[in-house]
């Protein structure tokens, strides 16, 4: 495989592993009652929990809870029916309780595994655990000269921690694994997968060896807030580990930050000592139990994952460029399961989704406007096309009509009379008519200039302001003309 | 077990308790009188004994996720220091 | 007006119906306390006083005993351990580290007596952050004991115990009708029996801990110190009950305790722990002991001599366990967003020298002791192993109680001592908790009840342990002793005059 770095002196290997951060899709954080959303004014959305203060106890969200089952079972991990809050004890002025509430010895979800794709081929990725825990508040530091101002509106907010096994050996696979592990947080809708908001970020540890070689010293660069930024990193950081090593050094165990505009990841000052979190059980929570029976139940009511959802599009037959574009959120995936639903021309209603909907309904990807127009209305759609009631061309306007004025597919097509005809009669009656006014290019048809049929469908088609089915008047056409 | 200077000096840093270099044997001297007595525990037998982490309850009870707080950032901020509402503020940390 | 003595002297339960008798108001019996409360001031019982609050808590009393909506507390003239948050009045943990923090928002168990129509004092004086014995480690200095050996001196003043000393001694002094305490490893039930009063350590979880300021989470119980079993019962009654916002909060039906006192204990088995002995034992204490183990058989109770060999390595366990879990709970006073900041030229000195001035000798002794038993590489050996004990003791009690109904043991290892007494060492201090902290441990509910006074005067107590959630059949033998010892209850400086 192309994973080796040919160094001045030999090959070398990366061994990448990451941990990554979901914020959980909770109106409430993991243990007050504060709400989760974003972006609010700085501290209105604290609790006296995530403050900090005197005598406040912690008790836990059952959204998060099941939030972190829910991806555990999508990661095919194990559930773990006991496991422990413990508390990691350190200080830092955006957290507030002087310790993470986390989960340290016994974490909600044990070891599990993640498939993603590589050049290569398939590839597998060991999930080590996930775990619930606490998000920290925020520290400004450039509001003031000689003071940072602390935000606690993050704070408390519900975390799941999922850690790979170092099984990454490049940029490209950590890439594809965080875009798989984002795709599956979404299609479960446990995590929105917003990598600016921070609803999703990386730490990623890293270190060098030669190929089959001991495992070298490792780095972890922390909170990387974007797929592109994860490859940079991955590749400042590993040209300046073998700098290094290849002068003679030694890598320091160390946290760094990866700075995007320079290209550079540094050392961060503030986590420079050794940390000795003393983590312990936290005794204001009792051990977390859950009942096979919830678990089963979750399992039972899983959502579709987006691989499966992707080979059943396959089976249909569906082209690729449409699965990709189709698949490309949980929402989409779900509006097109309802659109195409009793529907036997999946490639069709394919189109319909990629061509019509999705420019409109999904503009907005991460809110799509789906009230707007409803897959049930798209639905009433493609079967009138498939009835022959309209034509592809009708289609197109009745979308355009149904966005603009919000109304109902039955309305739109019966007000702007794009019901098409497909009565035999009537279109025979245009057919005569037709065929009465043009003497002379019936001659010329009959007389070997066969191409002239397109012509009179047109003919047709026009007499029938467009609302003729074609095949049938085609049909009709040839039997007349041949006759 | 016994505690140096150096260990108290560096649980204190770890507590963010400071304690000036002439504490440092006196309290040395007071926390091993009381770590000596601790130790009696060493005598207790207890292979296979699971530790107890819980009394009473047996399992977190779960909270519904409603939003029940919030908004209240003068009363979170009524107690602080030094404020700059509506933030806390400490010095300026380099990170 | 019932004269000023006359309404000191009652207890809720008389006080209760007085009041709905209208033969005096809350306002009249709220008055007689604050007046009570100047008396005793030399006894720095509170840290914060709220006479203005107590006055319009009595009128709130009246207004509700005049429309017949009374409860048990109602019109009740109490103090709350200034551990107890209490919305818009100071709550200090006896600590400076709090300065001046002004909670804006009010403890589960506060807010049910104030619900119930209890008249707030005051914040009672007590060891900071609950972490003491002998009231000595209160930032506004120790309480004094109202008692006092038969002869001394008024220089010759006495602890009133801890951590809930302030409360024990307030109740003790008639300064108020009842405290809240809490007790992580004996602090209602020690400084109860050097007062001469009674403390109820409920179940852990009967009582939430929701906005009371935490020492150790996995021991802390809040409860009722009172001067009669059948008061503590009254009050037992208003505290308890699931509270939702703790998770260690049990959700178990609250019984009537007062009702339940009626039962007797005729047919109880009594367990007599022989484990529970110092060397020496005091004779007083052992006098003590065996004249309630008489009381008991007197009144009908079966006596069973039990064993409890996990009482001695109780209590280096309970110091592990609770200094671990106190380490980790202090750690949110670093004057970032409440308490008294010290400035420092950047964070790191802003945290240290907040923290070194904030906190007294004692708790920083304990922050260090709790941080090092947690600290890489001696986790196993010290926090771990003792979880591992833990688990044995709670297993010696279930174990006892599989043959007997309560146990019945000393309070503590002897009366109170004398203020500067046992500062030096403080592994002499934490002795005097030795028969406490195994109920602690075992989340049991446990009562210390005044059973008579030593050669030299000074009042001893005798612990009832019961069964998790038996707070009931505690109740019952408490009050069987307590009908047979005729205790009397008025402390010698007060009878004497101070
Ligand atoms: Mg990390
Ligand atoms: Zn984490």
């Amino acid at each position: 495989m192309g994973q080796v770095i040919e160094g001045r002196d030999g090959p070398w290997e990366m061994v990448i592993g990451l941990e990554t951060h979901a914020q959980v899709v909770s109106k409430a954080k993991l243990f007050s009652g504060a709400s989760a959303e974003f972006g609010a004014a700085p501290n209105s959305h604290v609790g006296f929990l995530d403050a900090g203060m005197p005598g406040m106890l912690p008790v836990v969200n059952g959204v998060c809870v099941e939030a972190a089952v829910k991806t555990g079972i999508a990661l095919n991990a194990a559930i773990n029916l006991v496991s422990i809050f413990d508390r990691k004890n350190y200080f830092y002025p955006d957290l507030p309780l002087g310790y993470q509430i986390s989960q340290f010895s016994d974490p909600i979800v044990g070891k599990g595994h993640l498939d993603i794709e590589t050049e290569a081929g398939p590839k597998r990725i060991g999930i080590t655990r996930l775990h619930l825990e606490q998000d920290a508040g925020k520290s400004l530091h450039d509001q003031d000269p000689l003071r940072t101002f602390i935000d606690l509106n993050r704070a408390g907010v519900g975390l799941m921690e999922i850690v790979s096994e170092p099984d990454i050996r490049s940029g490209e696979e950590a890439a594809a694994y965080v875009a798989k592990l984002r795709e599956i947080l979404e299609d479960l809708g446990v995590c929105d997968g917003n990598m600016e908001e921070g609803s999703l970020r990386c730490d990623v540890n890293l270190s060098l060896r030669r190929p089959g070689g001991p495992l070298g010293t490792r780095t972890e660069i922390k909170n990387i807030n974007s797929i592109r930024f994860i490859r940079q990193a991955i590749a400042c950081e590993a040209a300046r580990q073998i700098e290094i090593l290849e002068e003679g050094g030694k890598i320091l165990q160390e946290t760094r930050l990866f700075d995007p505009d320079i290209g550079e990841t540094r050392a961060m000052r503030s986590k420079e000592e050794s940390h000795d979190y003393r983590y312990f059980p936290d005794p204001d929570l009792p051990p977390l139990i859950l009942d096979q029976t919830y678990v089963d139940q979750i399992r039972a009511t899983m959502p579709e994952m987006r691989g499966d959802r992707r080979r059943r599009l396959e089976r249909d037959n569906i082209p690729a460029a449409n699965v990709e574009i189709i698949t490309s959120s949980a929402k989409s995936m779900n509006y097109f399961t309802d659109m195409s639903e009793n529907f036997e021309d999946k490639i069709l209603a394919s189109n319909i989704m990629v061509n019509e909907i999705m420019p409109r309904v999904f503009y907005r990807n991460s809110n799509p406007d789906i009230e707007r127009l409803r897959p049930s209305e798209a639905n009433t759609i493609i079967n009138m096309i498939s009835s022959g009631n309209i034509s592809g061309r009708q289609a197109k306007e009745a979308f355009e009509f149904m966005w603009e004025e919000g109304k109902s597919a039955a309305d739109v097509v019966a007000e702007r009379g794009l019901a098409q005809m497909s009565d035999d009669g009537a279109i025979k009656a245009l057919v005569d008519q037709v065929v009465a006014a043009n003497p002379d290019k019936v001659a010329e048809y009959r007389s070997g200039k066969t191409k002239l049929i397109g012509f009179f469908v047109g003919q047709v088609m026009k007499a029938s302001q467009g609302k003729a089915n074609p095949q049938a008047v085609n049909a009709l056409l040839m039997a007349r003309l041949d006759a | 077990m016994s505690l140096d200077r150096d260990t108290v000096a560096r649980i204190a840093g770890l507590a963010r308790i400071r304690v000036d270099a002439d504490e440092l044997d006196g309290l040395a001297g007071e926390l091993n009188a009381i770590l000596n007595w601790v130790e009696a525990l060493n005598a207790v037998p207890t292979d296979g004994v699971e530790p107890m982490i819980a009394v009473g309850a047996t399992r977190a009870p779960f909270r519904d996720d409603v939003v029940t707080e919030g908004d209240q950032a003068d009363a979170v901020l009524k107690n602080a220091p030094d404020p700059v509402p509506p933030f806390f503020t400490v010095p300026k940390v380099i990170e | 007006m019932a004269d000023l003595s006359e309404l000191l002297a009652l207890g809720i339960a008389d006080a209760r119906d007085g009041l709905r008798a209208r033969r005096f108001t809350a306002r009249e019996l709220t008055s007689a306390y604050l007046a009570a409360m100047d008396e005793a001031r030399a006894l720095n019982l509170y840290i914060t006083e709220t006479p203005e609050r107590a006055l319009a808590d009595a009128d709130l009393a009246d207004a509700r005993l005049q429309a017949g909506h009374a409860e048990a507390m109602t019109g009740m003239p109490i103090a709350l351990k200034d551990l107890f948050c209490t919305e818009g009045v100071r709550t200090t943990a006896a600590s400076r580290i709090l300065g001046d923090f002004m909670p804006p928002y009010e403890s589960t168990v506060s807010g049910k007596l104030r619900a119930a129509g209890a008249v707030l004092l005051g914040k009672a004086n007590q060891d900071e952050f609950a972490m003491g014995s002998s009231n000595i480690t209160s930032a506004f200095g120790p309480s004094i004991n109202p008692w006092r050996v038969t002869g001394a001196g008024v220089g010759e003043a006495l602890t009133p115990g801890g951590s809930s000393g302030g409360s024990a001694a307030a109740v003790a002094a008639g300064a108020a009708i009842a405290a809240t305490g809490t007790d992580t490893g004996g602090s209602i039930r020690q400084p109860a029996a050097y007062c001469g009063v009674v403390g109820l350590k409920p179940t852990y979880g009967r009582c939430s801990r929701w906005g009371v300021i935490a020492f150790a989470s996995s021991l802390d119980q809040p409860g009722p110190i009172a001067r009669s079993v059948e008061d503590a019962a009254i009050m037992l009654g208003a505290m308890a009950g699931h509270d939702p916002k703790d998770s260690t909060s049990a959700a178990q039906p609250v019984p009537d305790f007062e009702a339940a006192l009626q039962g007797g204990v005729k047919g109880m088995c009594v367990g007599v722990p022989k484990d529970y002995r110092v060397d020496p034992m005091p004779p007083d204490v052992e006098a003590a002991w065996a004249r309630g183990v008489e009381m008991a058989k007197a009144a009908g109770a079966e006596i069973v001599e039990v064993s409890l060999p996990m009482t001695k390595p109780a209590l280096p366990t309970y110091y592990i366990v609770a200094l671990a879990e106190a380490s980790a709970n202090l750690a949110r006073y670093d004057g970032v967003r409440y308490g008294a900041r010290q400035e420092g030229a950047d964070l790191a000195e802003m945290y240290a020298a907040t923290r070194a001035e904030g906190f007294g000798a004692e708790v920083r002794r304990r922050i260090l002791i709790g941080t090092y038993v947690l600290s890489a590489g001696y986790y196993d050996a010290y926090y771990k192993k003792a979880q591992r004990v833990r688990a044995l003791i709670a297993q010696d009690f279930s174990t006892a109680f599989q043959s007997v109904d309560v146990l019945l043991t000393p309070t503590a290892p002897g009366p109170a001592f004398g203020l500067n007494e046992k500062t030096e060492d403080p592994v002499a201090m934490y002795l005097n908790d030795v028969f406490t902290v195994p109920a602690s441990l075992a989340g049991l509910p446990a009562m210390s009840v005044p059973i008579g006074l030593t050669a030299s005067g000074l009042p001893l107590g005798l612990q009832v342990i019961g069964r998790p959630f038996d707070e009931a059949s505690v109740l019952r033998l408490g009050r069987a002793i307590e009908d047979a010892a005729g205790f009397d209850r008025s402390p010698r400086l007060l009878a004497g005059g101070v």
